[in-house]
């Protein structure tokens, strides 16, 4: 620990662009956390029959009706097509005249799990015959395909839109991506080597060989009669997470910049930390001790305690033990503070969409910090007694906070965490 | 179905989650635990998943999460394939 | 803590040597270890020439239990992991458990591993698909597994961007340790020859095609016929110097300067960042042109690439300013591994006071005007490195490596092969 250290610069977010399932856009997302809907439903992206998850929540995304060019379309993976109209609408939200800011001090951090997997997939099954080929045919390979291998165009097509010349790059830490994506842009705004940072995270995974690969540890809800209701964070008959896809691109500025230009704040970011646990790809000890460290750390950096937290927007995955696991790391890092805060996850209506869902969870987080409503955690009907905290089950919920802290944890044993304050309080 | 023996659980298991050349799969192992013999529960998965294929078993996943030892293991698959009609 | 990151250790497996002394012993000999894939029968592929990594028995190495579960990329951090932190001497248990990082760089994630269980799920369906696959193929799977394997608990990372990304983790394990942690294992491997690995890289247009090993990877020659891929990679400890010289930790340099840009869009007329991130690093490192002793160059072996590499060069350091080398001639491009493999042979080269060559381009390209330290090693007093690094896309990323303290310094290693590199070389 080292004191007598200055605190951080605060980073606002000055503009925000999502494209999440249910509702389309900032608005349309907002609508739907706060009427409590739930946007899972059957796979209708691919033929599902045969696994053991059938459901997921998907978006309603026509990359043309977004302005993409066909071009565009034809090059793009769907993850790097979400990334790409989220960044555009970020920058429209943002005002920001993008010709005032010298290319060089703009960057990009771009968080996904698993990149480009769709086409990687698609493009496999045309050059291996459906499986049959070890030695895949190279002479139908479209000129993209190496574009889907390396995820790093993800990051590289956002670049190209905001016409970033700084550091640009794909941080790819598994299901906190979103959020370490977001921590390493605020980190670069506050060592000075950008003035804007675009940042976020983007996913679309609902193929077959990620669902299958859900489907083999089990991880994922077989639910498949009640679509709408499979995704039950914190709820005693929860079965697994309901994959989802998505993205949620910010605008960071600096907050003095920010102000200067009078720019609106959504929320500042004033604190984040990650740890790992050093203990399993997928498996969480019950104690939620490296969590619990991550949150500290975060609160730490901000220099703000427990009872300045207003809201906790959870990871809530609708795992056992991931549920289990996030109430012990709130418990264990706020004390008596954790029984009094709300605490909801927006995956029990949006799913979760790996790398992308912190990202989206952030641009939550600050919409309830702006709006003064905490989310739901919707098809929460039965409580888990393990789980014993304020989850604000179904409905929304008024409620005057400062501070929300945003928390994710991903295969690899990753766990991170974000402190936002509302805009104008720091 | 042919019983389903420790031989055949030990190639599993090998094949699953790896190990120790060296470990003996005699008796006196059926009783530990898979974690102490250093099988974690994804090793366990990827075997039940095997089982399945190869011998038609398919075991319930609440029956593989509480899998702990590889006598309870052979227990299991030979008193399910007993049920089943062999196909 | 000082603010200065130094680097301790080192692990290599690579083409020409799966431990770091021998294959230093390699690129100093000048031998190139480059040849015909064995891997699968490359006979339907143009590409049938690639830098191997031979004689690495991953069951021995990482142990058969990781073995299984883990893609052959995981593989080679792991083992290059051992052998870093062995050589740094570093006693983890030493180390507080939540200033332990890992950042290392990935490129195209599991894909061997990933492409035989798409082959499962096509040919079989998805139950077919292993519980493996969901922690084996995505791009955080060294990352996730070099942690738990040290009980690295603190924050982790995972860049992407494609062949600068290794120099981006680097720069990021450099901000870990600024921070607050205490020691940081960073770098990157890459294991993309895989029938659809190498499918997917041809589409991209930059590999040679054909089966002469002297002919293959020429970058600088005026008729440079692409590159060839490789494998392998490196990872490296980094520490606090304070706490490095406390514990008596001998050292290899420091990480002193780091900077990342972004290329232009194509059409803007603008120049590439390439130079920019160069100065940028130089300016990091508070060091001018005139204090660097020799220059790693990307070397992307693409005519155009080669040009506006060489034109950033003759720009800063004036034609044939500075000695300049791209041991990765003897390789291949390593893609996430390649960078942190040249970081490493710049601070051997600091260590020993040795460069070693560029491999087999004939006469270079005449609009080059570089100093190409060619087919020999050369002998010299190695201050202060510039390591350079492009990835696809229109990533830049730039190191800069100054010598350590004499009092901290590794002694050097006799090399002899720096002597008779001449005499032996094939």
């Amino acid at each position: 620990m080292r004191v007598g250290r200055p605190r951080r610069t605060p980073v606002a977010i000055t503009g925000m662009g999502v494209v999440a399932p249910g509702g389309l856009g900032v608005k349309g997302f907002w609508e739907l956390l706060t009427a409590g809907r739930t946007a899972t439903r059957e796979i209708s992206l691919f033929d599902a029959s045969g696994f053991r998850s059938r459901i997921a929540a998907e978006c309603e995304f026509d990359p043309r009706q977004e302005g993409l060019s066909p071009r565009e379309i034809r090059r793009m993976d769907r993850v790097a097509q979400f990334a790409v109209v989220c960044t555009r609408d970020a920058l429209g939200d943002s005002g920001l005249d993008l010709a005032a800011v010298p290319p060089e001090r703009i960057g990009v951090s771009i968080g996904s799990a698993v990149g480009c997997t769709m086409r990687l997939e698609e493009e496999y099954v045309v050059l291996s015959d459906g499986g049959r080929e070890w030695l895949v045919d190279p002479a139908y390979a479209v000129p993209h395909a190496y574009d889907y291998m390396v995820p790093s165009t993800i990051a590289a097509e956002t670049a190209g839109v905001c016409g970033a010349e700084g550091p640009v790059a794909l941080i790819s830490t598994g299901c906190t991506a979103g959020l370490d994506a977001v921590g390493h842009a605020v980190r670069l705004l506050q060592e000075g080597s950008a003035d804007v940072m675009v940042a976020g995270a983007a996913e679309a995974p609902i193929s077959p060989i990620t669902s299958a690969c859900f489907d083999a540890i089990k991880a994922t809800s077989p639910d498949n009669d009640d679509p709408a209701g499979a995704s039950r964070p914190f709820d005693l008959d929860r079965h697994g997470f309901v994959l989802g896809e998505g993205a949620a691109v910010l605008v960071l500025e600096r907050l003095d910049d920010a102000r200067r230009r009078s720019a609106r704040v959504y929320a500042e970011i004033i604190g984040f930390a990650s740890r790992s646990n050093a203990f399993h790809m997928t498996g969480l000890k019950p104690d939620g001790r490296e969590m619990a460290e991550a949150i500290r750390a975060a609160m730490d950096l901000a220099r703000i305690g427990p009872d300045d937290i207003g809201y906790i927007n959870a990871h809530g995955s609708g795992t056992k033990q991931n549920d289990r696991h996030e109430t012990a790391a709130f418990k264990r890092s706020l004390g008596a503070r954790a029984y009094e805060v709300p605490v909801s996850s927006v995956k029990s209506m949006i799913g979760h969409s790996l790398g992308a869902i912190g990202s989206i969870e952030i641009a939550a987080s600050a919409l309830a910090l702006e709006q003064q409503v905490v989310p739901p955690t919707a098809n929460l009907h039965t409580p888990d007694p393990e789980c014993d905290l304020d989850y604000v089950p179904l409905s929304a919920r008024d409620h005057a906070m400062e501070v929300v802290l945003s928390v994710g944890s991903g295969f690899g044993g990753f766990q991170s965490a974000m402190l936002l304050a509302k805009g104008g309080t720091t | 179905m042919r019983q389903f023996t420790v031989d055949d659980l030990e190639r599993l298991l090998r094949a699953s989650g790896g190990g120790d050349e060296h470990m003996d799969f005699s008796e006196d192992i059926l009783d530990e635990e898979f974690s102490e013999l250093g099988y974690d529960s994804l090793a366990i998965l990827e075997m039940s998943a095997l089982i399945k294929r190869e011998f038609g078993v398919e075991l319930a996943d609440e029956e593989v999460a509480e899998l702990q030892t590889p006598r309870q293991a052979i227990d299991l698959v030979n008193q399910r394939a007993a049920e089943v009609p062999i196909t | 803590m000082t603010g200065t990151v130094v680097v301790t250790g080192l692990g290599v497996i690579a083409p020409g040597g799966d431990d770091t002394e021998a294959f230093w012993r390699t690129l100093l000999a000048g031998r190139r270890s480059i040849g015909r894939i064995d891997r699968f029968a490359p006979d339907r592929y143009r590409t049938r020439l690639a830098g191997q990594v031979h004689g690495f028995h991953a069951k021995e190495r990482v142990g058969s239990r990781v073995a299984v579960q883990t893609d052959l990329f995981t593989q080679f951090g792991l083992a290059a992991s051992d052998m870093a932190l062995a050589d740094a001497g570093l006693d983890m248990a030493a180390v507080p458990e939540y200033e332990r990082a890992v950042v290392v760089a990935s490129s195209s994630g599991g894909t061997e591993f990933g492409q035989r269980e798409i082959e499962r799920l096509w040919r079989n369906g998805p139950d077919h698909v292993g519980a493996y696959q969901s922690i084996a193929w995505f791009y955080a799977a060294t990352t996730g597994q070099v942690s738990i394997r040290h009980g690295m608990r603190g924050p982790c990372g995972v860049i992407c961007a494609e062949q600068a990304g290794a120099l981006d983790a680097v720069g990021q394990a450099r901000r870990l340790i600024r921070d607050g942690a205490r020691a940081a294992l960073t770098g990157g491997t890459d294991a993309s020859l895989c029938p659809y690995g190498l499918t997917a890289q041809l589409a991209a247009g930059r590999l040679y095609q054909g089966d002469d090993p002297a002919r293959a990877y020429r970058p600088f020659a005026a008729d440079t016929a692409g590159f060839v891929p490789g494998e392998g990679g490196a990872i490296l400890v980094v520490e606090d110097a304070a706490a490095a010289a406390e514990r008596g930790a001998r050292q290899y340099g420091t990480v002193a300067g780091y900077a990342a840009t972004f290329d232009p869009r194509p059409d803007s007329g603008r120049e590439p960042g390439l130079r920019r991130a160069a100065e940028l690093a130089l300016a990091d490192a508070g060091r001018a042109p005139g204090d660097v002793d020799v220059v790693f160059a990307d070397a992307a072996g693409v005519r155009e690439l080669d040009r506006i590499e060489a034109a950033a060069l003759t720009a800063l350091f004036e034609p044939y300013g500075v000695p300049v080398t791209a041991p990765k001639t003897m390789t291949g491009r390593l893609y996430a591994g390649g960078a942190a493999l040249d970081l490493v042979s710049a601070l051997l080269a600091v260590r020993d006071g040795v460069v070693p060559p560029t491999v087999g381009i004939g006469r270079p390209a005449a609009d080059g005007r570089l100093d190409l330290v060619l087919d020999h090693p050369r002998r010299l007093a190695v201050r202060t490195v510039l390591v350079l690094a492009r990835g696809f896309g229109g990533f830049n990323a730039a190191v800069v490596v100054t010598a350590p303290d004499a009092a901290h310094a590794r002694a050097p290693q006799p090399s002899e092969g720096a002597d008779h590199a001449s005499i032996h070389r094939r």
